[in-house]
């Protein structure tokens, strides 16, 4: 393996990721920002109404978050083929061409969410302006963009994974990025049928986040243990196909929790409780059962061997990356999974359906299970690019960490008290009616909650911009050991 | 690692997570098409013949429909044309939807189709829910349709100053911005008449989908702050 691929100076591969880096970086921001405008809107009704509603302030919020997680996905694989593979990502060019495609795409979708926002009620906006199915928002012409990208970059992964050395974290992606790109088309038809429609709309939506997605962190994870700590990587990719059977054991069928209500068949109830009750098993296993077995033998070792040297320095070679990752580990439990189980049986979900509960397991979770990762990954590529031996924690890094996943857990509990209110006044006592609806939402309890939520989005927005700078920094800084 | 046991053996974890994804990928693409065809829309021949569908078909909005409770199952279903007593739908009741009670299958079905076009195109999602997905930023639009705020003595009848449910339902979506009924109050989309028109067919035809129960005690008011 050349030493280029390992610094990440002169690939190409590597190059095109930071370029995925970057402009997730940008789209994250404009996700805490739209989030923010939407977050003031609870407190605020009347701010920008009529200029910038809530639909299109969300609308933006989250397929930004969609969207800056699928772009640090597709970085995130185009960094890490080389040192898999050992040999440069095949048919680069064409992986650049179409990077400039999607981003392109990206730029105009958003522009006309902001800009036309809604239109007539005919096919043609439905192919041009908005699809109006939340998360996949993006007209039908983008999501015809999007699966031309899509294959473009999984037919890189393949035919680099075929041409160079097949790990087993090469292995899994490859399964696993087919099974991502092919479950977008369930999400590209129009029906009548709202039952038909909420139907599919899960295949993907579910089917990502709780599958795919979940799949793809545990391969990173994998990564990032082998290049940070130098996990040994017969232990760390047996622990990574444990965790694709239990992740993909649990995440196809507990797709069946959000089959309790839509028009479907009772017998979901039973499916989805069982499937999804397994699903936060697997979420923090593979981390922790890689990390003691790394500490009992091989850490144990290095320290004997270096006393000096491994006692006075860590044995981590980037210290902002493993932290973002120790917090995707416990992130990812807490937010997808206790958050998660909280309301994934139907007797609990009967009142929870539509709450603000569902608001804060999907905050936490998002934020626990893919944005902490792929943050990380951000570290490694800007270790990787700036050749930086050992990265270590600065106090920019610090207080970013700090305050984003701070603002996020106080964020988390705000909504979950909002979503109390809500399943007790709205929902238990009210009956779901509009009145019902009103009554919840004027509660003190919730609107306290949702001052105590905007407090922690612009807490979270302050680490955002501290993070930004620090990542932008890191080239320079002397702190580092080259 | 000298004496390999199969439990730290990496190529029995791979054949174990391939043979599980295999098997939980099967068994749900069967599931799906049991699911597929009990969700499929019904039609008018169903409603003629009182065959009652988890998803009716677009003609439903000729019918009066309730939500009750079933013993038998143990949880709210929409009656559609009256109650057999049993929480089965009789069929019989007609309501009238726009001064008409007789739309055709062809008629109701563009009218549904335009509803849930204009669904898509104004992003109704993103604020309100639809059987309980979508934004909390608005009330849930699953039962809209049946909702006593519309009814004949409900706030919004009185403050569009029209008679029935769909004409005051459609008057709002068309001016959200003239009633205010909240702080929060809905923005100016652009609906047009025939917009509206398809949306409340689209919200009835909804409030007609088997649920399972889902809102629990819709409507019904319970415990001491507004219970008299």
């Amino acid at each position: 393996m050349a030493s280029n691929h390992l610094t990440g100076i002169g690939s190409e591969s590597k190059q095109l990721a930071t370029w995925y880096f970057t402009f997730a970086a940008i789209l994250f921001g404009a996700q805490l920002l739209f989030g923010l405008v939407a977050a003031i809107q609870y407190v605020m009704p009347g701010f920008l109404y009529g200029i910038l509603d809530f639909s299109i302030a969300r609308i933006i919020h989250i397929n930004a978050l969609v969207v800056w997680m699928v772009f640090a996905m597709f970085g995130s694989v185009y960094w890490l083929l080389p040192d898999e593979t050992g040999i440069e990502t095949v048919g680069i060019k064409i992986g650049k061409l179409l990077f400039w495609i999607f981003a392109l795409a990206i730029v105009i979708v958003v522009l006309v969410f902001l800009f036309i926002q809604v239109g007539p009620a005919s096919d043609t906006t439905i192919w041009f302006i908005t699809e109006g199915r939340e998360y996949i928002e993006a007209p039908r012409w983008a999501d015809w963009g999007i699966v031309v990208v899509a294959l473009g970059f999984v037919g890189n992964l393949f035919l680099t994974g075929m041409k160079g050395k097949q790990t087993g974290i090469v292995t899994v992606l490859m399964a696993d990025m087919i099974a991502f790109a092919g479950l977008y088309l369930a999400g590209m038809f129009f029906t009548d049928n709202i039952s038909v429609d909420q139907y599919w709309w899960w295949w993907v939506i579910h089917l990502w986040v709780e599958a795919t997605w979940e799949v793809f962190v545990g391969a990173i994870a994998a990564y990032g243990l082998i290049k940070m700590i130098g996990a040994h990587r017969q232990v760390v990719e047996m622990w990574l196909w444990i965790e694709v059977a239990m992740l993909f054991g649990s995440g196809i069928l507990g797709l069946g929790h959000h089959y309790f209500w839509i028009g479907t068949p009772e017998y979901w109830w039973e499916i989805g409780a069982l499937f999804s009750a397994l699903e936060p098993l697997p979420l923090v296993a593979m981390f922790v059962h890689v990390l003691y077995d790394w500490g009992k033998t091989q850490g144990a070792e290095m320290a004997k061997e270096h006393t000096d040297e491994y006692q006075a320095k860590s044995v981590i070679t980037n210290k902002p990356a493993f932290t973002w990752f120790v917090l995707n580990a416990f992130g990812n439990f807490l937010g997808a999974g206790v958050w998660g189980f909280f309301h994934t049986l139907p007797q609990v979900n009967l009142y929870t359906h539509g709450t603000q509960f569902t608001a804060a397991h999907g905050h936490l979770a998002f934020f626990g299970a893919y944005a902490t990762i792929l943050v990380g990954m951000f570290y490694i590529a800007v270790q990787g690019t700036n050749g930086i031996k050992v990265l270590k924690s600065t106090k920019l890094s610090i207080w970013s960490t700090s305050l984003i996943t701070g603002g996020m857990l106080v964020m988390t509990v705000a909504l979950t008290i909002a979503g109390y209110v809500q399943v007790l006044v709205s929902r238990a006592q009210m009956g779901a009616t509009w009145a019902g609806y009103f009554d919840g939402q004027s509660g003190v309890w919730f609107a306290q909650a949702m001052d105590w939520r905007l407090i922690a989005g612009v807490v979270v927005f302050t680490g955002f911009i501290l993070l930004a700078i620090d990542l932008l920094t890191t080239g320079k800084n002397p702190v580092h050991k080259r | 690692m000298a004496n390999k046991s199969v439990w730290s053996d990496n190529r029995f974890w791979q054949r174990t997570a391939t043979w599980v994804t295999g098997f939980a990928s099967v068994l749900l693409i069967w599931l799906t098409f049991d699911t597929s065809a009990q969700i499929a829309m019904g039609n008018d021949q169903d409603l003629q013949n009182k065959v009652t569908k988890r998803v009716p078909g677009p003609t439903v909005i000729n019918y009066k429909i309730t939500y009750e409770m079933s013993a038998k199952r143990g949880l709210e279903v929409p009656i559609i044309g009256g109650n057999d007593g049993k929480g089965n739908s009789l069929f019989q009741v007609k309501e009238k939807f726009f001064g008409r009670d007789d739309y055709s299958e062809d008629e109701a079905r563009a009218l549904l189709h335009l509803g849930k076009l204009g669904e898509q195109a104004k992003n109704c999602m993103d604020c309100h829910t639809l059987l309980g997905n979508g934004a909390y930023y608005a009330p849930d639009l699953t039962k809209a349709w049946l909702d006593p705020a519309w009814g004949p003595n409900g706030a919004m009848q009185a403050l569009t100053g029209k008679n029935t449910r769909e004409e005051a339902m459609a008057e709002f979506l068309q001016h959200p911005g003239q009633y205010p009924t909240h702080a929060r109050m809905m923005p100016n989309l652009g609906i047009t008449a025939k917009e509206a028109k398809g949306l409340v067919a689209f919200l009835k035809q909804m409030s007609s989908i088997d649920t399972n129960g889902f809102p629990r005690n819709f409507g019904k008011i319970k415990g001491a702050v507004n219970g008299k």
